[in-house]
């Protein structure tokens, strides 16, 4: 099993966000996450990646069979656990050539592997930003720098495809996007799909579903999962909103 | 490829050849009795054989310090200073000649490691006995030789003094007088020596000027002091200082740096400051003030100052332009950084007296532990300088709550057709950066490096090549152990 969430209790400030909440994700699986706005999705991609002060209360994260409830977040990304940010942050001065190779750099320190040397690198990044169809001379800018909203959901799957994680969390990485950019995101996601990998995709729209199509729907509300259901719950959450499940 | 690795060699000679010359000088002879009398002040001018001149220069400055205190104006806390414990003159110290990297500090070999120091610099900076391949005297010459060819002197201050005393007398203290200030007369009485570059008219050196290739300074000493000269239409760029770390016995460090460009000239003076900053605790340290100024005397001429700032207990140092040629032009840029209970008070001072001079600030603090980092700059547009144009920006990123960031600038415009803009801002290093640094992969530590790097790439992209990759693993090394 991919990820396997047990009862997991999380707190804010010490006001409790996630409450007792279970999910399982297996290789090869895409599950979405919808529910409504202040519900605790971010709070759980948070909690997954190890953000600091969110704190957790009670409960278990298992990633690859490993308890990894206090790793570190960039232990946690080395393994293969990966965001792409609802809010992708900016870091002036940095380019996000610079950026990508310090990290790529620091995952193949953490396998052992050699450092990648700058052809490697300049290939790969050549390859990757073609299928997310990002434009060459955003790498030369500073990260999330002045990038419209757009550039900078691609970015984040730009990202995700050079890291090549194990496990892919979308938090709202559809919002904002014209349709042809939701396109794009879409293509990043299913080229590295495949049998060892899972997603979990959190959104508010069924129609990016329509491109990445899950597995399994869960529905969040106060800090738990309150349904689960196959592809067809998001399209009875279309029609009828949350208020049912409350 | 092969010419950097060509400079690569004869630097390393060259390095290992000022550490062998330290060696054999007599120390017992050499060395003045503790304490500053004009006695002290003789025997520092005869040691050096010194025409009359200069010992007078010196008896004045002395004079005058006598009469003079120490600022306080600036934000920064240390015992008192006992100038009457310090030796004023001594041969460098021999200290114990350690066999092999083996018994150095293993915190210093791993800087070095970090910093990218080849194995032969690491031994020669932190004591190692090595020996000495080529004969040093042929690596000398070769840049003599190159310099020359272009009537350039690249010299320690000392022999300026013996073959070049007019070139001396006419500009030494022309821009930073004895009068100047504390820590300038301090300088001006005793100075030990330093360095002295002249570029002739019209000439662009062809090289960036390092103190490294300047082989008669010993060690970069505690009374330092540097004279440069740009004459008509000449252009150098010049580069102080070593970033390996320093660790100097000395705690007083109070150097002076003169700069002269004539007509149409400029000048490009880039420091890498990295003195010994003291251990977490606050313990130790350099204390380093510095007078540092240049004038742009003709019309048409430039100075452009680049620092970064990264060692030292306290600096106290604010590189200045006097623009008084018509269209010159004054430059700072500046990254400083503090960390543990290191402390800065620095910047700058622009004294516009010329019509159409222009000046430019950009000033990077970077406070971490529980330090103290201030940024003083003047602007003064005097009233005939019309049509000048200044503009400062001053900002400070904050690592953690303990440390301070403080900005003093003072502004004094004396006409109207003159503009001053000054922005200045506050931040903090940001959780959610950090965060999404460290998301993908890149710990804390690497992710402060990176992240303050990029906050300071304007400063670090004024750099020479040679120094500016250097300075940028020196900025992160220095903020290590500065997050939990
Ligand atoms: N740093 C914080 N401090 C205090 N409360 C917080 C903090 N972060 C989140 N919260 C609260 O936790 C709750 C869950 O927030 P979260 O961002 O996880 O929601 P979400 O489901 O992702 O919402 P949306 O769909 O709007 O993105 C909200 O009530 C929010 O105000
Ligand atoms: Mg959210």
């Amino acid at each position: 099993m991919l990820l396997n969430i047990n009862n997991l209790h999380v707190s804010i400030n010490g006001k409790e966000i996630l409450k007792g909440l279970n999910l399982r994700v297996n290789q090869g699986e895409v599950h979405a996450i919808m529910g409504p706005n202040g519900t605790g999705k971010s709070t759980l991609a948070a909690a997954i990646t190890g953000r600091d002060g969110y704190e957790i209360t009670q409960g278990e994260i298992w990633f690859k069979e490993e308890l990894i409830n206090e790793m570190l977040p960039n232990e946690r990304a080395n393994k293969g656990v990966f965001l792409s940010f609802q809010y992708p942050v900016e870091i002036p001065g940095v380019s996000m050539t610079n950026f990508m190779r310090t990290a790529l750099n620091a995952k193949h320190e953490f396998e052992g592997l050699p450092i990648v040397t700058a052809g490697e690198f300049l290939k790969k990044m050549e390859l990757k930003k073609q299928l997310v169809d990002i434009q060459a001379k955003l790498n030369n800018r500073s990260v999330n720098e002045g990038f419209s909203g757009g550039e900078k959901k691609k970015n984040e799957i730009f990202q995700m495809a050079m890291l090549e994680p194990t496990l892919a969390i979308l938090d709202e990485t559809d919002s904002g996007l014209d349709i042809d950019a939701l396109k794009v995101v879409a293509k990043g996601v299913n080229a590295l799909r495949s049998n060892d990998n899972g997603f979990v995709v959190i959104t508010h729209y069924q129609r990016l579903l329509d491109f990445i199509i899950p597995d399994f729907v869960h529905v969040m509300y106060d800090g738990r999962i309150v349904k689960s259901g196959g592809k067809e719950l998001a399209f009875e959450l279309e029609e009828k909103g949350y208020d049912w499940l409350k | 490829m092969s010419e950097d690795k060509d400079q690569n060699n004869i630097l390393e000679e060259v390095t290992s050849k000022e550490y062998q010359y330290g060696f054999y000088t007599n120390i017992e002879m050499d060395t003045a009795a503790v304490g500053l009398t004009e006695e002290t002040i003789r025997f520092i001018s005869d040691k050096k054989n010194e025409p009359d001149w200069l010992l007078e220069f010196r008896l004045k400055a002395f004079h005058h310090w006598l009469t003079i205190e120490e600022p306080t104006w600036a934000h920064l806390h240390h015992p008192p200073i006992k100038y009457q414990d310090i030796i004023y003159y001594a041969a460098p110290k021999k200290k114990k000649q350690l066999e092999s990297l083996d018994e150095v500090d293993p915190e210093l070999l791993d800087t070095f490691k970090k910093l990218g120091i080849s194995l032969e610099e690491q031994k020669v900076l932190s004591g190692v006995a090595v020996d000495a391949v080529i004969d040093s005297v042929s690596v000398k010459t070769t840049f003599r030789e190159t310099l020359s060819k272009h009537g350039i002197i690249f010299c320690s201050f000392s022999e300026a003094v013996q073959e070049y005393p007019e070139l001396v007398k006419k500009y030494m203290g022309s821009v930073v007088p004895y009068r100047d200030n504390f820590f300038a007369a301090l300088n001006s009485a005793v100075f030990s020596d330093g360095s002295f570059c002249y570029i002739p008219k019209g000439v662009r050196c062809p090289m960036e000027l390092s103190t490294y290739f300047r082989i008669n300074a010993a060690n970069t000493g505690q009374f330092e002091r540097t004279l440069l000269v740009a004459d008509e239409g000449a252009y150098v760029s010049y580069l102080e200082g070593c970033t390996a770390p320093q660790r100097d016995e000395n705690q007083l460090h109070a150097a002076i740096v003169e700069i002269i460009a004539e007509t149409g000239a400029e000048v490009k003076y880039s420091t890498v400051q990295n003195w010994y900053p003291g251990d977490k605790n606050g313990k130790g340290g350099i204390y380093n003030f510095v007078t540092k100024r240049g004038i742009c005397k003709g019309d048409h001429s430039k100075i452009s100052w680049t620092q970064v700032e990264t060692g030292s207990a306290i600096t106290w140092k604010y590189p200045s332009c006097i623009l008084k040629g018509d269209h010159s032009i004054g430059e700072f840029y500046s990254v400083a950084v503090t960390n543990h209970y290191q402390q800065a008070d620095t910047g700058t001072k622009m004294i516009h007296l010329g019509k159409n001079t222009k000046s430019t600030i950009i000033s990077k603090g970077i406070s971490a532990g529980f330090s103290n980092n201030s940024y003083r700059g003047m602007v003064r547009i005097a009233k005939k300088a019309s049509n000048s144009r200044n503009f400062s920006q001053c900002d400070s990123l904050l690592l953690g709550s303990k440390c301070g960031a403080h900005t003093f600038p003072y502004i004094n415009t004396g006409n109207e057709t003159s503009v001053v803009e000054h922005e200045a801002t506050t931040s903090k290093i940001s959780e959610d950066q950090l965060f999404y640094c460290q998301q993908r992969g890149i710990d804390s530590e690497k992710a402060i490096g990176l992240i303050v790097n990029g906050y300071a790439k304007e400063v670090l992209n004024k750099l020479p090549m040679e120094f500016a990759v250097e300075a940028q693993k020196l900025l992160a090394i220095t903020l290590e152990g500065s997050v939990g």
